[in-house]
């Protein structure tokens, strides 16, 4: 179940001290004994290998984004480039072939530039000037990308922290200001037209942080630092961010109070017409901007949700205040009541089908937070201040970092409000297939196309319930494995009267010769999202692999099920599709097979595949 | 400040920065006296004295600093 268990390995408890806001002096100064509280938790991480190149010391930055990796509930393998080897490891270092690195992250920074214009160039030469620099990062991103395969970690530049020009630095062609600004522009282009290419923005962390002090001199010339060393944890946070997006681990949803936290005051108490919300008081201002804050989540695919104690009329009438940018229709869940929050988040996970560790609960009233993380471990709970820090404190906190954006993420509030439309009409038959019939799903199985790539590879890093051998993939191994001819991909979409799940499902086989007797499929990943449980979509999906078998001559399917903590819902799937037991071992791996009839029997009956 | 408690406090600093209970640092105590105290964990050794007493090191300070015990003549210089 994708949804229900995309956070398996990240452990309930993570380390408050590792929490935005966050003290970075602390973390700096207790990194040592942080490290022995996360190795002390029995906590189940994914091992990944991860190369760091800098162009300036990475001593600390690795120390640090060990920790928030490790509190991330990924277990970082580290290759760590000697002082500003950064450009000659990606070229040359057979030992970092040999690594053979998950995620490559390049530390480079304002202080990697060899040479800026001087005020005597033109601009053509100071045109070549930039593409030279540039050039430099792309060609060590392009020999990434061939021989790597793997995703880039890019810091752009941050501003130099002097104006020979003053402010005419910005403008003028001879600008060292300019100058990266072009550059940064240049990397954009690259990271726009790149998947696999995150930027990390330094620019704006250094902007934040203060330039004057990120890029303090001193550690610079003592240490070859980039950056201050305070600013470490920042910057390693930041990174963190990136990488545990990529690895699926973003949260899904937020679930909000609503008195003092959408608007100031208490509805139940002091009457819609006084809170404060709208452009009348400026804390009515505060409140109407977080409120758009908000509710732009949705367009990232971030699930909104109440849970707040208030009579439910109260709430709703709240919502419907005139001035009030969020409204009913903007959630999934309004759960007013006076039952516990923690209860009400509890069934707020359990319907949306989520784990709690993919929720943020966000509360004004400290005694409520600290209930709820006793209560039910896992919940992101921000520190979240006061009324005018609520967004800072939320967007820097990173929890929903955006590393691709698909068509899905900006349905998705959409397509779980269908899915509680489905279980309102579910009930209202009683027989199952006669409701399935009503529901016209129309599905599309084709193999992979590049339009699916990010999501067919998120899909493979997210599944975890209805997924036979928990194989994860990069988007470029998910390329790879369309391009090869000895492979069959397939990818499932499903529509119904009630919108579009987007892709659900991926089926990945090889083709083997068995002693050149006859052509055999082996299932390498079968996996399917929670949101289509119950659909038939599992039946469509073995129909269209065994036409392919067909075409391919192919007359074997072996299914594999390597078991997980997750995964026991689908220990007899390949019964339930007509596959017969070969072999299984002590710990319970199973191996099935399938003989492909002549004449083959269509499983699935209620959805139209393929016929648009 | 006296200059006993500047040292009872940067013992507190040393024992955070190296994870060892039992460091008792002295006037004459050195890089070469303690394992883990290189050039690497030096950066982090003075950005938490600095913190713990709310200074901040010249990057000459830190350059000529040649024991503990001149560590903390800076620093009684800066508190006074």
């Amino acid at each position: 179940m994708e949804e229900l268990f995309g956070n398996d390995e990240v452990g309930s408890n993570m380390l408050r001290e590792l929490e935005y806001p966050f003290d970075n002096e602390y973390i700096l100064k207790k990194a040592k004994s942080l490290k022995k509280a996360l190795r002390k938790e029995d906590t189940k991480r994914i091992e990944k290998k991860i190369a760091v190149l800098g162009g300036s010391t990475t001593h600390d930055i690795i120390k640090v984004l060990e920790l928030f990796l490790l509190n991330y509930g990924i277990e970082p393998v580290f290759f760590e480039s000697e002082y500003a080897q950064y450009w000659q490891d990606v070229m040359f270092n057979e030992e970092l072939k040999e690594f053979a690195p998950d995620i490559i992250y390049i530390h480079t920074s304002n202080r990697n530039i060899k040479e800026y214009p001087s005020v005597a160039q033109g601009s053509e030469q100071i045109e070549e000037l930039l593409q030279q620099t540039y050039e430099n990062y792309e060609v060590m991103w392009k020999k990434i990308e061939q021989e790597y395969h793997c995703p880039i970690i890019q810091n752009n530049m941050e501003a130099p922290f002097y104006r020979l020009l003053g402010n005419k630095d910005a403008s003028d062609i001879h600008g060292r200001i300019h100058f990266i600004n072009q550059l940064n522009e240049k990397f954009y282009a690259y990271a726009s037209t790149h998947n696999n290419f995150y930027i990390n923005d330094i620019n704006y962390l250094a902007s934040c942080y203060g330039i004057d002090k990120w890029s303090d001199p001193l550690f610079w010339h003592m240490y070859k630092y980039a950056l201050c060393l305070p600013a470490v944890p920042t910057l390693a946070h930041n990174v963190a961010n990136i990488i545990k997006a990529i690895y699926g681990k973003n949260k899904k949803s937020l679930v909000l109070d609503m008195d003092n936290t959408l608007w100031g005051g208490i509805v139940g108490d002091d009457g819609v017409e006084n809170l404060e919300i709208g452009q009348e008081t400026s804390m009515g201002q505060v409140f109407s901007e977080f409120q758009q804050y908000i509710k732009d989540h949705k367009d990232i695919g971030v699930m909104l949700n109440v849970s707040s104690k208030n009579e439910e009329e109260n709430a709703i009438a709240g919502l419907e205040h005139p001035d009030s940018t969020l409204r009913p229709d903007d959630f999934i869940l309004i759960k007013a009541n006076w039952e516990p929050k923690s209860m009400n988040i509890q069934s707020i996970a359990k319907e949306l089908n989520i784990l709690p560790e993919s929720l943020v609960f966000v509360d004004d009233n400290p005694a409520e937070r600290e209930i709820v993380r006793q209560q039910v471990p896992g919940v992101a709970i921000p520190e979240i201040g006061s009324p005018e820090q609520y967004i800072r404190i939320l967007d820097h906190s990173g929890f929903f970092e955006v590393t691709s954006l698909s068509e899905d993420d900006r349905k998705r509030n959409e397509m779980y409000k269908a899915n509680v439309q489905r279980h309102q009409q579910e009930a209202s038959f009683t027989d199952y297939s006669e409701y399935l019939k009503s529901l016209h799903m129309t599905g599309t199985i084709k193999a992979f196309e590049p339009m699916y790539m990010a999501r067919i590879a998120q899909l493979t890093n997210k599944s975890n319930q209805f997924n036979l051998t928990t194989k994860r993939y990069t988007q470029s191994e998910i390329e790879e494995t369309a391009a090869d001819n000895n492979q069959i991909t397939l990818y499932g979409k499903l529509e119904d009267k009630f919108g579009d799940n987007g892709v659900v499902s991926i089926v990945i086989g090889k083709i083997v010769e068995n002693n050149n007797d006859y052509r055999q499929l082996d299932i390498d990943l079968w996996l399917m999202s929670c949101r289509v449980l119950k659909r038939d979509m599992e039946f469509a999906m073995m129909d269209e692999l065994a036409a392919q078998c067909k075409e391919k001559g192919i007359t074997q399917i072996k299914g594999y099920y390597y078991p997980t903590a997750k995964n026991a819902m689908v220990k007899d799937f390949y019964a339930t599709l007509g596959f017969t037991k070969e072999k299984e071992d002590e710990i319970g791996n199973t191996v099935w097979y399938y003989k492909i009839d002549t004449v083959y029997e269509k499983k699935n009956h209620v959805i139209k595949v393929n016929e648009r | 400040m006296s200059r006993e408690e500047v040292f009872e406090k940067l013992n507190e600093v040393f024992r955070d920065v190296f994870d060892e209970e039992d460091i008792t640092v002295t006037e004459t105590t050195t890089a070469d006296d303690i394992e883990d105290w290189d050039s690497l964990e030096h950066i982090n050794l003075m950005a938490a004295v600095e913190q713990e007493f709310g200074i901040k090191f010249t990057m000459g300070q830190i350059v000529t600093m040649k024991n503990v015990g001149e560590m903390a003549t800076i620093i009684l210089e800066k508190l006074a």
